[in-house]
């Protein structure tokens, strides 16, 4: 596949859309954004942004590349296999969190590896160890409700991270939150990310968020949703906010959404 | 300083539904002892309190009230037992649900009081058209309050769940049974309190015992202190239901990190 004579320092392509599209059709009352034909590879290991303003279907797309919704066209393989239907493997991190109420703290991160039927004790250990990680030491049998949102997130975080995936799905994540929890989680998950060798697929909507986060950004654009541009964040880590070369890509990223 | 300050007020708090009571149990007896009423038709609380004795000491009262509660909880058990997986199913799978709607929709109005003669030429005398009537009393909200529970449940559990690998038992057991929980429980709550009422009537037409049955036998030799004593009866049982259920409900609830119910009352 590669003509690289140094093949090992190339990575391995993780994800493979080809060829992919979703149309809803109109009768169906559905409001989520379509997407006209996309093609991409998303590597192994990297952290990868989708850029786009809201209707875009940057939301459609990360549904589809983690299995919970069916392209009208196209596909979608991961280490190249076909992939169709939602996998442990890969897991989704919503805007809502989606922690269930009723478990504390401690039972929510535990709940991957209760479905998965890991030994008790092992559920035990890893769940303390990544409730450590996200520095939610302490707070183990509190209930989502008395918590704060940047405190939710930080459980989904690690209920995500125990289950020990592959690629993490992340729409909008940070959404909800003030932009002080908003600045401390982003420097959270790249520091994990760097840790833990996942690949990341992050939606997002705010620019600096995906030029501080990201290997690559795929800007998006509306009607039809697609996807415009692929850019190459070429920034040392950890990155800076205020420096030159940041704010001259963001320059450059804004001229390309406004065209 | 501040408690010290309201202390005075928080034991007039407490009292004060006890005070009211009491006011209104006066104001019976005295009505009682103007002699506006023949005793027969308004009975003193003082000649209920004795009527209550009496059909304690020998153990009646007591009788009549198991009699009612073993219908009760035995039409209310056997109707949660179908109602709650029957309206889980229904709620699942829209289709099923509409397929069903019709016919949900045109029983649930019926009184449960509507059915009480097909009970009886069905199920003969005895527990059994009781029984009957309070499966229908309860089976109809419940039903409704799981099905409604069911579909209202937040997608992203769901989601979420299936995304960590969940079984459809896994969903049914992990995901829809705390997340539908407050709704549903309420539900059984309101039932509960329902078929109470309910079952009072079903007693008084085709029943030779329970509170309904007392209160129409008492009527009969015209002891009203003893049918006022079966309806206080009735309130207070009544009354004391309602608390357990709702004691059961927010320990539940404490599990499950929802908030308590506030008990109405005192």
């Amino acid at each position: 596949m590669s003509t690289y004579s140094d093949s090992e320092k190339q990575p391995m392509q993780k994800i493979i859309i080809d060829n992919l599209s979703k149309n809803y059709s109109a009768d169906a009352g559905k409001l989520d954004a379509a997407l006209d034909t996309t093609n991409l590879a998303i590597l192994d290991g990297e952290f990868f942004c989708i850029l786009g303003p809201s209707g875009c279907g940057k939301s459609t797309l990360l549904n589809i590349l983690a299995g919970f919704v069916q392209p009208t066209s196209g596909s979608v393989s991961i280490d190249g296999m076909p992939h169709t239907h939602p996998d442990p493997r890969f897991v989704m991190m919503d805007q809502e969190f989606g922690l269930f109420p009723w478990l504390t703290v401690l039972e929510n991160v535990k709940f991957g590896l209760e479905i998965k039927h890991a030994d008790k004790r092992e559920q035990d250990r890893i769940a303390h160890q990544f409730i450590d990680l996200v520095h939610l030491h302490g707070f183990e049998d509190r209930h989502p409700f008395e918590l704060s949102g940047g405190m939710k997130q930080r459980v989904a975080l690690a209920r995500t991270l125990s289950v020990n995936p592959e690629i993490i799905f992340m729409d909008e994540p940070f959404n909800a939150l003030d932009m002080v929890m908003r600045i401390g989680l982003q420097d959270e998950i790249i520091r994990l990310w760097t840790e833990h060798d996942k690949t990341i697929v992050f939606v997002t909507h705010d620019i600096e968020e995906s030029i501080y986060l990201a290997d690559r950004i795929a800007i998006m654009k509306n009607s039809p949703g697609r996807i415009e541009k692929v850019i190459k964040v070429e920034l040392d880590r950890p990155r800076s906010r205020d420096s030159d070369s940041f704010y001259k890509l963001k320059n450059k990223i804004l001229r390309e959404i406004t065209l | 300083m501040v408690s010290e300050k309201n202390r005075p007020s928080k034991i007039l708090r407490f009292l004060m539904p006890y005070l009211v009571l009491v006011f209104c149990i006066g104001i019976w007896q005295a009505i009682a002892m103007s002699g506006w009423f023949l005793p027969d038709l308004l009975p003193s609380p003082v000649a209920v309190f004795q009527a209550t004795l009496e059909l304690g000491q020998n153990g009646i009262l007591f009788q009549h009230i198991l009699a009612s509660l073993v219908r009760v909880f035995a039409g209310f058990g056997l109707a949660v037992l179908v109602a709650v997986p029957m309206g889980f199913v229904l709620g699942r799978y829209r289709r099923l649900q509409e397929a069903f709607n019709p016919i949900i929709q045109i029983l649930r109005p019926i009184s449960p009081i509507a059915w009480i003669p097909l009970a009886i030429l069905w199920f003969g005398i005895g527990d059994k058209p009781a029984i009957f009537i309070i499966f229908i009393t309860t089976f109809f909200p419940v039903l409704v309050a799981s099905i409604t529970s069911v579909r209202n449940i937040e997608p992203i559990y769901v989601k979420t769940a299936v995304n960590f690998g969940a079984s459809d038992r896994d969903i049914l057991i992990k995901i829809i049974l705390p997340a539908t929980f407050p709704h549903v429980f309420v539900s059984l709550r309101i039932a509960l309190g329902t078929a109470w009422v309910i079952i009072v009537a079903a007693e008084m037409v085709g029943m030779r015992s329970g509170l309904g049955f007392l209160i129409l036998d008492a009527r009969n030799f015209l002891r009203t202190d003893m049918v006022v004593a079966g309806m206080l009866t009735i309130g207070l049982v009544g009354f004391a239901l309602d608390r357990i259920m709702v004691s059961i409900e927010n320990r539940i609830r404490k599990r499950w990190g929802y908030k308590h119910v506030h008990i109405f009352g005192f």
